[in-house]
Formats: structure tokens, C-alpha cells, sequence
């Protein structure tokens, strides 16, 4: 059969299962948009092209499954760069399709030309620039092998727009791409961890997104229980253990609770579980969990020694890991441990001091968990709210939670929602933001509300920056440099010209009737909060200091 | 050239075709590993081309070794004490 390589393109997509694209056309672009029309998949236009990869990484991130971004060269794929970033600092399978100039005229500083390739190499796992459409027979499997593949992470491809229009003869589609066989423990590696295991007398597993990935959170609480084996999650492993768990401590490091950095004083074996050691989780690593052997399991061979030296390192998914030693392991109940964390968990936790006031953050966001229910997916932008969410709210399943975490990027809250809605109409899609955060990207209220998606936004409105409000306030004697906003848009009034349902609790006379309201109305629906500049993120610790030296309060 | 001694050279086996030396040093640069000689040719099939690396016998070696084998289109790596001849037999050009 005779087809153009964007129809290719398009096709190939379709047989790896894609449903859903969002981007937004452009010159370089237009074939592959001319054969878009016909075919199965649902196109999202977004208001801008880092809107389409954030919500391309929202739907990856709460379904597990790779997902598809298109833009047009020039400013087409240089506003992709932050999202496709975003993918590759937090491993999340995203597939980004980019328009090229065509061959003919690569290197001649062409109308909206760029080096898309050249900007792709240290944010992707694997990038192409596409030569010829035949080569397309090979190279999209590819990036869907290669996204999904051990632990996964963002590709590109660019392709000259001669490529797209060039016709080939083909008899038949390649396979789709998908993921390579995971790499599996040994028997040997098994024993070592029993034995290790065992002979530890205060165990502390750290849980990361490696486990979401692999599938095995249930296993791993299970694996905890069974062992008496306390756990503290990393900022994305967030959503492994439901909230509330007695064995659970909540977030490690830089905004965990004091009781999890005792507890990591003190143990004497750390379990790092599909983690890499991230500076905000260790604090100063030289310091970091001082008594205690480490048993690193993860899926990605470089990242065993790349920070902390383990004593036993095991190059495996971390799935069939826990699995095994779930079902090998003689149970221990490690009481006086156990009571411990308990203790530590009671006198150390974090404390939320007034469940029932609105206007103070951890109070609005027990609030929202309390009305919104289990049935959600939450997502944050980057800031004081972020971590506030991180330390308190109640996650009930795994990939409920997706939040920027190793790139921290402003604006990556509402596109992501908005790809969480796309892939799961299911679920009432939260976007937790603040005021700083939610103006870089929303514009997207309006793909939204074209969509008419339920996408709940909730902006903790402190009129600054807080987070680097907080930082010069506790490292530079507040001598407060460019946070102060105080002239914030009415951000209700922003969402209803954009068609959007728009709530402002600071005027409203029952707040908390007002904040049922709003989450119950169809629809997106945006409701400012306003809150206290005042209020600080605690404890925390200093950057580049020992998670024992951190901040209480102020 | 006594500094020699804490030098290593990595011959990487790659795929032949354009972006894959892109790939390699922008990995290398990016994570801040030392490159203090390169060289690249195609091996005889065409289809892949060898690549030695001149690098620092240090303790961020097998990091480096890791990161390199994560590249797609790095087939193998093979490492090298500094005796390998292939740059002092360069050095003749350079001197």
C-alpha cells in the first residue's frame, strides 16, 4: 500500500493504543494535522505547547501507560523543552512528536527553524531526527519501546516536514513497540536480602516510584507488615501506602516529619526500594541514615552507587523483589521497633493544627479530601502548596498522586490535571496551586472547559511567591526580593471569562458551603483561597544541611 | 607522560549513524566527565563505528561506564588501562 509518512505516523500510533493527543499545529506540522482527521485518535488543542506535554505527562502518570505530545518546529518544540524535562527528571513515558523544516533547508536557519534534536539529547532517553519515512517503520516502536522500557522516561521525534509528505510503499505495519522484559533478581540476590533483612534489628524501607512503576505497592505494605518494617516515601512515592498507615511515616527529608528523620537516625538498615537518593529526600548524604547498612534495589543499573555506596545493591525490578521476599521471609513482628515508630509517629509527626479552618492550608486541604473523596487524582504545580499537599493529604492508591518532583516545575499542576481527566473521566481530577504557580500555564482553563472536563482547581492565594518568601525569610534576614504580588488577578473572575465555574472563598459569608459548592459543580471550576503569606512550610531543612539539623518552626 | 597513569581509555562499540556521537558527549559533558581525548571511525561493516574515549582512572569511572551504556545506540564498552596504544600512537600528530 502507498502512504505518506504522517500518515504512517498516525496510523503506527493508533496500533500502539493511542487514544489521545494533545498539541497544537504549526507550519512544520501540517501534514501530520492533515492526516489527523479520519482517524481514531482524539486530538486536544492546547492554548500552548507546554500545556500539550504537561498533559501529555498527566495522563502517563496516572495511567502508567505511555503518552503521545505533537508540536510544530521553532517555538513549537522549544515550548515542549519544560514538559519533555519535567518527563525526564520524574521517569514518565512520554512520546513527543515535533515538525521539522523540511531536509532541504535543515542548517540554513530556515523560518521557525531549530536544532529540536540538538535540544532533546540531555532531556530524553533516545531522540531521533527522522530521515526518511522509512525509517519511521522502525523508529516509532522504538520510542515506545524505549519510553516504557526498564525504568522509563521521555523520547522525541523530530520529523522535516518532506519527510511527512513522502510517499513509500509498505505490505504491512511493524509491530507495535512495547516494553523490553524486566530485569529479575537471582536466588542469590534473594538470599543476601533475607539474610540482611534478618539480621537487621531496625529496618526502615524507603519507597519510591520505582514500586508504583513496577506495580507492587500492595506488596510492599504487605512486605512492611509482615516484617515489621517501618516506611518512609519519597516525594513520588507518595501514594504507596494509604495515608494513615501506623507503620507509615509520610515523606522523608527536606519537608518530611521530624519523626521519619529520627527513625532514619536510628535504623540500622535502609532499604532504598526503586529510589535514587535525590538531595531534598537525603539532605546532606554524607549524614544521611549514619548506623544503617543500605540494601539499594533498582531497576536503573546507574543509579546503585551514583550518591549513597550500598552494602548490598540489587540491579533488579524492584517488583519481583519485594514479591519474593514477601513470600519467603518468616514473619517478625520487630515489636519494640515497631512501638517506636509509633511513638515517633505521635510526638513527631506533622501537625495539623485546625482541621476545620479554611483559610489555614493543611485545614482547606483536609477539607477538600474530606468532600472530594477517594474517587480523585491529585495534582500540585510547585511551591509552599505543593508540600503542604505532599505532607498531609490523604492518598488512598497509587497514581492518585502526580506532582513535579526532581524538575519542580511551576505550571505543571492544571495541564496535568487536564490530562488526568482526559485518561480517567472516572475520577474528579484536583489541581492544588497557588498563585504564582497557576499563571504559567492558565491558559489551559480554556482547554478545559472545551472539553468540559471535571477539573477542580484550588489556588492557595497568599498574594507572594511563598516558598522563596519562606527561604529569604529563614536564610536572608527577609530581605524579601520580588515575591510580593499583591496585585494578584482575580483569579475566580479569570476563570469565569475563560468559561469556567469560579469560586473566591475570601468573599464568601459560609466558606465551607461555598467550597462544597464549588466542588460539586460540574465542570472546571476554579476557587481562590486566600491565605496567610505568613504561613511557612515546617519543619524544613536548611539546603544542603543533615535532615537532623531541620527547622521546626520559626 | 607520567599522568598517564590515572587515565583510562573506554572503547564503546555504537550504532553508525548521525546523533550518536550527539548522544555521547552530550552525555558526557552534561554530567561534567572529563574527555581528554577522542576518536571515532566506522568499523568495517558500515553499520556501527568504535569510539575510544581518553578519560580519569577515578573513582566517578563506573558511573561514567553506567551512564554510557544507558546511551540506546551504545552497543558495548569495553575499558582499557592507559597503556592502550591507540592515543599515544595519536599523540605522533599532535606534538
Amino acid at each position: 500500500m502507498q502512504i505518506s509518512g504522517a500518515q504512517l505516523v498516525i496510523k503506527l500510533l493508533e496500533r500502539q493504543g493511542i487514544e489521545q493527543i494533545a498539541g497544537l499545529p504549526g507550519g512544520a506540522a501540517l501534514p501530520l494535522y492533515d492526516a489527523l482527521p479520519g482517524s481514531n485518535i482524539k486530538h486536544v488543542l492546547t492554548r500552548h505547547e507546554q500545556g500539550a506535554g504537561f498533559i501529555a505527562e498527566g495522563m502517563a502518570r496516572v495511567t502508567g501507560q505511555a503518552a503521545v505530545c505533537f508540536a510544530s518546529s521553532g517555538p513549537g518544540a522549544t515550548n515542549l523543552v519544560t514538559a519533555i524535562a519535567d518527563a525526564h527528571l520524574d521517569s514518565i513515558p512520554v512520546v513527543a512528536i515535533t515538525g521539522q523544516v523540511p531536509s532541504s533547508m535543515l542548517g540554513t536557519d530556515a523560518f521557525q527553524e531549530i536544532d529540536t534534536f540538538g535540544l532533546m539529547v540531555p532531556i530524553t532517553k533516545h531522540n531521533w531526527l527522522v530521515r526518511s519515512a522509512e525509517e519511521l517503520l522502525e523508529v516509532i516502536p522504538a520510542a515506545f519501546r524505549i519510553a516504557t522500557s526498564g525504568r522509563p522516561g521521555p523520547v522525541a521525534i523530530d520529523i522535516p516536514k518532506d519527510v511527512q509528505n513522502q510517499i513509500i510503499e509498505i505490505d504491512e505495519f511493524p509491530e507495535p513497540g512495547k516494553a523490553m522484559p524486566k530485569p529479575q533478581p537471582t536466588l542469590a540476590d534473594i538470599e543476601q536480602m533475607k539474610a540482611m533483612i534478618k539480621d537487621a534489628q531496625r529496618p526502615m524501607l524507603m519507597v519510591g516510584a520505582g514500586i508504583i512503576q513496577s506495580g507492587s505497592s500492595e506488596q510492599v505494605v504487605a512486605l512492611a507488615e509482615k516484617l515489621g518494617i517501618p516506611a518512609v516515601s519519597t516525594f513520588l512515592g507518595l501514594s504507596i501506602f494509604p495515608h494513615g498507615h501506623p507503620l507509615h511515616m509520610g515523606m522523608l527529608g527536606m519537608h518530611g516529619s521530624k519523626g521519619s528523620n529520627i527513625a532514619l537516625e536510628e535504623c540500622d538498615l535502609l532499604i532504598g526500594a526503586g529510589v535514587r537518593f535525590d538531595d531534598r529526600a537525603t539532605g546532606k548524604i554524607s549524614e544521611f541514615c549514619p548506623q544503617a547498612k543500605v540494601l539499594h534495589i533498582d531497576i536503573d543499573r546507574s543509579e546503585l552507587g551514583k550518591l549513597k555506596t550500598p552494602t548490598l545493591a540489587i540491579n533488579a525490578d524492584v517488583g519481583p523483589c519485594i514479591k519474593s521476599l514477601l513470600d519467603s521471609c518468616e514473619p517478625n513482628p520487630r515489636t519494640e521497633w515497631v512501638e517506636r515508630i509509633k511513638w515517633l509517629n505521635e510526638h513527631h509527626g506533622i501537625m495539623v493544627p485546625s482541621e476545620d479552618n479554611l483559610f489555614n492550608p493543611y485545614g482547606l486541604l483536609k477539607q477538600v479530601a474530606s468532600i472530594a473523596g477517594d474517587n480523585t487524582t491529585v495534582q500540585t504545580d510547585v511551591g509552599q502548596h505543593q508540600m503542604w499537599t505532599a505532607q498531609v493529604y490523604p492518598f488512598v492508591r497509587p497514581r492518585q498522586w502526580s506532582s513535579s518532583g526532581g524538575l519542580g516545575t511551576m505550571g505543571y499542576g492544571l495541564p496535568a490535571a487536564i490530562g488526568a481527566a482526559l485518561a480517567q473521566p472516572e475520577y474528579m481530577a484536583i489541581c492544588i496551586s497557588g498563585d504564582g504557580s497557576i499563571m504559567m500555564n492558565i491558559q489551559e482553563l480554556d482547554t478545559a472547559v472545551e472539553h468540559n472536563l471535571n477539573v477542580k482547581v484550588i489556588v492557595l492565594n497568599n498574594a507572594h511567591l511563598g516558598l522563596v518568601r519562606q527561604q529569604q525569610a529563614l536564610f536572608y534576614k527577609e530581605n524579601f526580593s520580588q515575591i510580593n504580588n499583591k496585585r494578584t488577578a482575580d483569579f475566580a473572575l479569570v476563570a469565569q471569562g475563560m468559561g469556567a465555574s469560579g469560586f473566591d472563598l475570601g468573599k464568601a459569608d459560609d466558606p465551607q458551603a461555598m467550597l462544597t459548592e464549588a466542588l460539586s459543580t460540574p465542570g472546571p471550576v476554579l476557587i481562590n483561597v486566600p491565605i496567610s503569606e505568613e504561613e511557612m512550610v515546617f519543619p524544613m531543612v536548611p539546603p544542603g544541611a543533615a535532615n537532623k539539623d531541620l527547622i521546626e518552626e520559626r | 607522560m607520567s599522568q598517564l597513569n590515572s587515565r583510562a581509555v573506554l572503547e564503546l562499540t555504537v550504532n553508525n549513524h548521525p546523533g550518536v556521537m550527539s548522544h555521547v558527549c552530550g552525555m558526557f559533558a552534561r554530567r561534567a566527565f572529563n574527555v581528554e581525548g577522542i576518536l571515532c571511525l566506522p568499523m568495517q561493516d558500515k553499520q556501527r563505528s568504535k569510539i575510544w574515549l581518553l578519560v580519569d582512572d577515578d573513582q566517578r569511572l563506573e558511573q561514567i561506564t553506567q551512564q554510557t551504556l544507558k546511551l540506546e545506540d551504545v552497543l558495548a564498552v569495553e575499558q582499557y588501562g592507559a597503556e592502550h596504544p591507540v592515543f599515544d600512537r595519536l599523540n605522533a600528530f599532535v606534538e
